[in-house]
């Protein structure tokens, strides 16, 4: 703990020593069902903590002689706004101006990267402790450093605006670390309540605002090295379809053609422009091995409650008999990311190094994969994130960097590559399609005696890099597919939530809230179903059936808040209904009311009144942001977007073609109102995405009489 | 084939293979001006828009051979951090972007339209901006746009007193 460490001159490193995070750890010894369905619960609610490392000595905060503070940030910022709120906890415990501070990207070589991932909502709350730790004990050891320069007592010593002071005496922070080679080891010291702090809890302006208005290179697709040329590698339209070999000579002598690389398992080219390696591309004729002829129907029948493995991951009480009950079935299609900039790379071999720049949410997999690729060690490869032209989770695989080095080593040249957007939807890692049966009883006063949720979706979080490849048997559920799947009426006598496993022959992974967007749309249109029957108000129907643990006290509120604000009503005023429907994610409850007509036989969707618990939003503005671009996304989703199958192709390759909410779609209103039911942040980049899709479907309901069950809503 | 037109100002000869090469490419690779985004190459998404004699262009769908003698503008040419455009200050004042990929494409469709339109009703915003924005944006954007109007309005109304 004593020892001190070298620091380089003009970097001013801070180290750890401090209490690392805990780990969400799939327990390796978990094998009685009672604890399985336990910690299938706790990956429902999960609140993930950062994963990556605190106590390494690698650059967290470096001091630039113009007094900038700059914090290299271990999480990539892809809109979340997650860059803004670690400022703001830094700029705090650092008593500097936010101005004074500037957050890069991590690079594997320079920085820490969370070992993990950028996802699931987990960056603010995971960070919140260890970066305002780490910004605490760098602010103190420049106190102590200053105090020694100033030759006063640390008490004697006064921080703020990046200054510090003693007498009439002052330095900046780059003055007291200016020739510093070994810092004083301090403790940890005491956080500042929050209700000292100047930044955190305040609508700050995004810190890349700027750049992103005035068109400033930030992103992948942006980046450059000197004597670049283009990569393009081939794909095939068919699912499933396994590269066997390819007749290049045409793509040979083409213009431009560099090199055609061919490998085992795929052919690339390099060519000197964008056009011409797209062009030889187009020009090498590839022989594919048994590409399956999959249609939609066979899809459907595959999707089925009834098939594939099956794990009970919540049960309270006995079963529902069918003869009794109500029963309703649900589906959602296979969902496409739709990120607007492309997957992309560059990627740059020199003997035994490799540099590669790219929007990524696996850092720390990316330069994994590559090294082996390559056969290098990790260390021999940097991986530089830039800021991603949108993530939402297909950016948890980006396995093109392996494509991109191969190819920059057979040219001894850096290779840039990005897919066209054909590619980008056929070779998506889809949101699995679902199927939902639902199943409900009333008791003779009209209270819920029993829900059940049936449910089957493809892999989510199963066959990922970042899910141990154990975790699949000793769960026996998807982590990932499982989101928002269990029932939130736990004041109900007899509840269960089954899952159901099906392996598709395409991939599907994480895409934005997982299971939630489904999961949410069959239990919150149904419950609705459900207090209809019972000639009950929804809200107050909804709120009889949640219990009073804490988690369901927020969700409880939530609703109550949401209900108020929206001024909740189930007549109809005006030609417009409103539909209500609430739900937890990663204990985050939010409760959504929409406000709905229809015009021309569309669905229009004129407002939505969003209630979110977060607990402490370090910055409302852009949690409010992110409400508002989860209910539009969720629109999206759940009232236009579907990609299907068609002779063994998974189709629309385009946008139109894959309809997506435009301006015209989204609400005109969009109120938030932002709850703190605990004192710590939660997650917030995706909870807000669950209850829209019921919300509209339970506005149509009261219009028409229609009850909607299958995303994306269209009117009969 | 040598190619000359007028961009942000300045005027450029440019050399190009294939007079069909995308105006997007030449534009973001020979002129190395990157705002102007790359979305689908297929003028589906909007990302790449620009300005062509003060029109709303979807760059990747436009031949490069079409842009002789025309005066182009991208993002990097429509405001500076000392000189904003009314539309980039309504988005820093309105903190529209989130990822900010599809930002510099909305910017320039919404910058033509207050061309023609000074003050857009909600319909015509619907019906003239139809890029897309994946991290749903959209609600901030009208918001923006509304002010941008008002922005314009006054900076004619100052530009008529000073005159
Ligand atoms: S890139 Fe031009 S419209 Fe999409
Ligand atoms: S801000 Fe991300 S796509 Fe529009």
């Amino acid at each position: 703990m004593a020892e001190k460490k070298k620091i380089s001159r003009r970097k001013f490193l801070v180290r750890g020593g401090l209490g690392t995070a805990g780990v969400l750890a799939v327990g390796a010894y978990v094998f009685r069902n009672p604890i399985r369905r336990g910690i299938l619960e706790m990956a429902n609610t999960m609140e993930m903590a950062y994963m990556g490392e605190t106590k390494n000595p690698m650059v967290w905060f470096e001091i630039l002689k113009d007094n900038t503070v700059l914090l290299h940030s271990p999480k990539v910022e892809m809109g979340q706004g997650s860059f803004t709120s670690f400022a703001q906890m830094a700029a705090d415990e650092l008593e500097i101006p936010m101005a004074m501070l500037k957050v890069v990207h991590a690079a594997t070589s320079t920085g820490n990267i969370d070992g993990m991932s950028t996802g699931g909502s987990t960056s603010v709350p995971g960070l919140w402790q260890p970066l305002r730790e780490l910004a605490a004990t760098m602010r103190e050891m420049i106190r102590t450093e200053a105090a020694t320069k100033l030759g006063v007592t640390t008490d004697a010593i006064a921080m703020g605006g990046g200054v510090v002071s003693a007498n009439d005496k002052s330095m900046t922070y780059a003055e007291v670390a200016e020739g510093v080679t070994e810092w004083p080891d301090i403790e940890t010291p005491v956080l500042k309540p929050v209700s000292e702090y100047k930044f955190v809890g305040k609508p700050i302006p995004r810190i890349d605002l700027e750049d992103k208005v005035y068109g400033a290179p930030l992103f992948g697709m942006d980046a450059e090295m000197e004597d670049m040329v283009y990569g393009a590698v081939v794909r095939p339209e068919k699912i499933g379809a396994k590269f066997l070999n390819a007749d290049t000579q045409q793509a040979e002598s083409m213009p431009g053609v560099i090199k055609v690389v061919k490998e085992d398992d795929f052919v690339g080219v390099v060519a000197a422009t964008y056009q011409q390696a797209e062009n030889a591309k187009n020009a090498i004729i590839v022989t594919w091995e048994a590409p399956n002829n999959l249609q939609q129907e066979d899809l459907e029948k595959i999707m089925t409650v009834g098939n594939g493995k099956t794990t009970i991951i919540q049960k309270e009480g006995g079963a529902l008999d069918d003869d009794d009950s109500e029963i309703m079935e649900f589906r959602s299609p296979i969902g496409a990311h739709a990120q607007i900039e492309p997957n992309g790379v560059l990627a740059s071999v020199e003997g035994d190094m490799a540099t590669v720049k790219i929007s990524t949410q696996v850092v720390g997999i990316t330069r994994k994969e590559v090294a082996e690729r390559l056969g290098f060690e990790e260390e021999k490869v940097n991986v530089i994130p830039t800021y991603l032209g949108g993530g939402f989770g297909r950016r948890l695989h980006t396995p093109h960097a392996v494509q991109a080095a191969v190819l920059s080593k057979a040219v001894g040249k850096p290779v840039k590559y990005f897919f066209s957007r054909k590619e980008e939807f056929q070779h998506d890692m889809f949101r699995p399609p679902t199927h939902h049966v639902m199943k409900g009883k009333l008791n003779t006063s009209g209270s819920l005696e029993g829900l059940e949720h049936h449910f089957v979706s493809g892999d989510v979080g199963n066959n990922s890099a970042l899910v141990p490849s154990f975790a699949p048997t000793i769960l026996g559920a998807d982590v990932g597919a499982i989101r928002g799947g269990f029932i939130q009426y736990t004041g109900v006598p007899n509840y269960r939530s089954v899952y159901w496993h099906v392996q598709l022959p395409f991939a599907t992974s994480w895409w934005r809230s997982l299971g939630l967007l489904a999961n949410t749309f069959a239990i919150e249109s149904f419950i609705d179903h459900m207090a209809h029957k019972a000639d009950k108000n929804a809200a107050e129907f909804r709120l009889e059936n949640i219990a009073n643990d804490p988690l369901s006290v927020r969700l409880k509120a939530t609703i109550s808040a949401a209900v108020e604000k929206a001024n909740y009503t189930e007549t109809i005023v005006n030609g417009r209904a409103m539909g209500l429907a609430a739900s937890i994610d990663a204990a985050t409850p939010c409760a959504q009311v929409a406000e709905v007509s229809i015009e021309n036989n569309q669905i229009k969707v004129h407002k939505v009144t969003v209630a979110l618990d977060p607990g402490l939003a370090v910055n409302p503005d852009q949690v409010k942001a992110q409400c508002e671009g989860c209910v539009i996304m969720g629109i999206s989703a759940s009232l236009h977007e579907e990609m299907y199958v068609e002779n063994g192709e998974l189709r629309p390759i385009i946008y139109g073609p894959y309809d997506m909410a435009l301006m015209k779609h989204s609400p005109k209103e969009i109120d938030v109102v932002l709850l703190q039911g605990k004192d710590t942040p939660g997650a917030v980049g995706e909870p807000p995405l669950g209850p829209i899709g019921a919300a509209v479907a339970n506005a149509i309901f009261r219009l028409t009489g229609q009850r909607l069950t299958k995303l994306p809503l269209k009117l009969s | 084939m040598k190619i000359s037109f007028t961009i942000n100002g300045t005027q450029q000869t440019v050399e190009v293979v294939d007079g069909n090469t995308p105006l997007l490419w030449v534009v973001r690779d020979v002129l190395d001006l990157k705002g102007t985004k790359f979305g689908c190459g297929k003028a589906a998404c909007g990302a790449c828009t620009l300005h062509v004699d003060g029109e709303a262009v979807r760059s990747c769908s436009y031949a490069v051979k079409f842009a002789e003698g025309k005066t182009i503008t991208t993002i990097e040419g429509l405001g500076t951090k000392e000189n904003p455009h009314p539309v980039q200050q309504a988005w820093i004042d309105e903190v529209v972007p989130q990822c900010g990929y599809c930002q510099p494409g909305f910017m320039m469709a919404t910058a033509a339209l207050l061309d023609k339109n000074p003050n857009p009703t909600d319909e015509d915003i619907d019906n003239n901006i139809i890029n897309v924005c994946r991290c749903g944006t959209y609600y901030r954007m009208r918001k923006a746009i509304h002010k941008a109007a008002e922005l314009h309005a006054l900076q004619e109304d100052s530009e008529i007193q000073n005159s």
